[in-house]
């Protein structure tokens, strides 16, 4: 892989993944879900980037797409600078050892039947990463101790731990081979309050300790998000809305979506409750199927002028690192 | 404001395989008019058996081994679970309002036989006044256009909109108390806003007092005046939210209110999980379940049983020698 020049670790440029929908015998396409449309934004090295959006909004698709699960419509994902979305599979395996992927459901991850070591050792043999059962023996102690686990434990199966440790198996496969950009979707929402707090902790000391260690952070609760990211990127129905610095996006929320996905989560203190201003959306998020003209977000808007209904609102810049997808903003 | 529902020492345990789960054990609490309370606890504390054991719907292997619960004069656990008078009681005067509104509406019937099933038997309504008050009641909960959707089936339906729909059939014969379970976590954020926002309305419009039993402290913290908070089985601190939040004494407490990340919260705060794992509830200690995780323990705390619920101001109980190494009352009596 080439040095790279800057220093994005990915770049992702007017990303589009569409679902064809088929009908009858002959499996016509009659539709598309535009599940992920047009989408662009960067990962600095060593920053942590949180996308947030309800269900259906395409931000488990971006992720998708990115670790080339998915083979994108169109657009580009440079990975260190090299254009990715159109490698072939061979290609494709020595990237999978570089970026790789945290899963939401810790029960359904892990294969019942594998023992905890060769879950995580699983990639090192893959990926040739070891020479020698030594070194693998070792480097899977290792993982285990990294991620807060006994290596003791590496003969036993995943039924034998609890929620939070199998995440943390979870975690430690993540990090096998090294790789220096992972995916975390949802990977603490199937887990209990006083667990959560365990992983989200977790995250952020390996990255400290793990120089470039870059975080895509997929999760629906903002407050996780807002908590963990340097920067956060709102999706609505395909599109990117909003994309600021964490701490910019509760002090200064500009797009009127955020502003209401802001209001949607309280707080867990009923004296700054009191003082928090509520904004009720109507109706749900429409079908990505068929989606409203314009800016997807104006049937539900306070905001909407009739211009929002005639095209799609670009990505501007309105500086400090701030963009918002808005033209009454 | 007078007492609606009292539960006095409840106890549901459920024999199972590997030994006894007692999965409520003494859990006091009431219930005001036209009040809005908090249970809080996380998976396996015991916040949702002890809402169905108010119901009397705990199966086998589960069983109600004790405690009384005190209804409009009457304790309901006297009553046969499907005799008349806990039928007239369970849906009619207390109703609930299920986690998964994709599996607590029946899949083959439409949703307005379902709703007016209700009407017509707690109510006693013929099908056409029935049918009226079932458009009435979706249009309440902001189902659009609801004369035509009244012959639609559940799965026509968005996950948003069953709940509303559950909503509707739990509001339908104007309880005294609606029980919500959960009711907004397998949903959207937005939705969730919209569908809390609606039921403190309905509540409001009805009279009626809500139950939230949830693991969420923002939205107890948003809509509840009262909260329980549950650990293993018991109540271990109770309080106005304003005593919960303000005041926080069990380290149980404490340390949930430090563990969970905070929309307004400073940068770089670091959260403080609380370490080890919730208990598992066979064969437990005598001791204070919370121990094992517990950083205020004390050479009292290993010798002593689980310390009741003790009083420390008007309504704000706690169970911890920490705070009553004396004191001791009534739990959470009025």
């Amino acid at each position: 892989m080439n040095q790279p020049q800057n220093n994005n670790i990915l770049d992702i440029q007017d990303l589009k993944m569409y679902f064809p929908v088929t009908r009858g015998l002959l499996r016509r396409k009659v539709a598309d879900v535009k599940a992920v449309d047009g989408v662009s934004f960067h990962l600095k090295r060593g920053e942590t980037l949180g996308l947030v959006g309800e269900s259906g909004c395409g931000k488990t698709t971006v992720g998708r797409c990115i670790l080339r699960l998915y083979k994108p419509t169109s657009g580009k994902i440079l990975f260190e600078n090299e254009d990715i979305s159109s490698y072939p599979s061979k290609k494709l395996r020595s990237v999978r050892s570089n970026i790789s992927l945290i899963f939401q459901d810790p029960y359904s991850s892990l294969d019942p039947r594998q023992s905890a070591g060769s879950i995580v050792g699983e990639p090192l043999k893959i990926h040739q990463w070891v020479l020698n059962k030594t070194e693998y023996k070792e480097r899977v102690e290792q993982l285990f101790r990294l991620v807060g686990l006994d290596p003791g434990m590496t003969n036993r199966f995943p039924h034998e731990f609890s929620g939070g440790q199998r995440q943390r198996i979870g975690v430690a496969r993540a990090l096998a081979c090294e790789p220096s950009l992972i995916i975390c979707d949802e990977p603490i929402s199937a887990l209990d309050v006083s667990i959560q707090a365990q992983i989200i902790n977790l995250l952020e000391e390996l990255q400290e300790g793990i120089k470039g260690l870059t975080y895509l952070f997929i999760a629906h609760d903002l407050s996780v998000v807002k908590h963990i990211s340097d920067r956060v990127a709102v999706m609505y129905l395909g599109r990117i809305v909003e994309i600021t610095r964490s701490r910019e996006l509760y002090d200064n929320p500009l797009h009127p979506y955020t502003k209401a996905l802001l209001s949607a989560i309280p707080i867990a203190d009923p004296f700054v409750e009191e003082q928090r201003e509520r904004i009720i959306l109507k109706g749900e998020v429409p079908s990505p199927l068929n989606p409203p003209p314009g800016c997807s977000f104006h049937p539900r808007c306070v905001m909407a002028i009739p211009e929002c209904s005639q095209a799609v609102p670009p990505l501007r810049e309105i500086g400090g690192e701030h963009q918002v997808a808005c033209i009454r903003v | 404001m007078t007492e609606l529902l009292k539960v006095n020492k409840l106890a549901t345990y459920f024999n199972t395989e590997s030994g006894l789960v007692k999965a409520v054990d003494g859990v006091s609490y009431y219930i005001d008019e036209q009040e809005i309370v908090g249970i809080v606890g996380e998976s396996g504390c015991g916040k949702s058996v002890s809402q169905l054991s108010v119901m009397q719907l705990i199966r086998p292997p589960g069983k109600i081994a004790g405690g009384e619960v005190i209804f409009e004069g009457r304790n309901l656990l006297r009553y046969e679970p499907n005799g008349p008078e806990m039928r007239t009681v369970r849906g009619g005067k207390i109703a609930m309002i299920f986690q998964e509104p994709m599996t607590s509406l029946n899949p083959v019937l439409t949703i307005g036989y379902q709703l007016t099933e209700m009407l017509v038997l707690h109510l006693k309504m013929d099908d056409k006044s029935a049918r009226e008050r079932a458009i009435e009641l979706l249009g309440l909960v902001g189902i659009p256009s609801a004369t035509n959707r009244l012959d639609d089936y559940p799965h026509q339906f968005s996950g948003g909109m069953r709940q509303r729909v559950m909503i509707a059939m739990g509001l339908s014969c104007n309880p005294r108390i609606l029980i919500a379970d959960e009711p907004t976590t397998a949903l959207d954020v937005t939705t969730q806003a919209q569908l809390l926002e609606l039921m403190k309305n309905m509540v409001e419009q009805f009279r009626a007092s809500l139950v939230i039993v949830t693991h969420n402290l923002g939205v107890v913290a948003r809509y509840a005046q009262r909260i329980y908070i549950m650990y293993a089985g018991r109540i271990v601190e109770s309080g106005t939210t304003k005593d919960i939040f303000g005041k926080p004494m069990h380290p149980y407490t404490i340390g949930l209110l430090k563990c969970i990340p905070r929309l307004d919260e400073e940068e770089g705060r670091k959260l403080v999980p609380i370490e080890g794992l919730p208990p598992n509830l066979i064969g437990m200690p005598n001791t204070c379940a919370f121990l094992p995780r517990c950083d205020q323990k004390m050479e009292i705390c290993h010798n002593q049983p689980w310390p009741s619920l003790a009083q420390i101001e008007k309504e704000h109980y706690v169970a911890c020698y920490v705070h009553n190494k004396e004191k001791t009352g009534e739990p959470a009596a009025k």
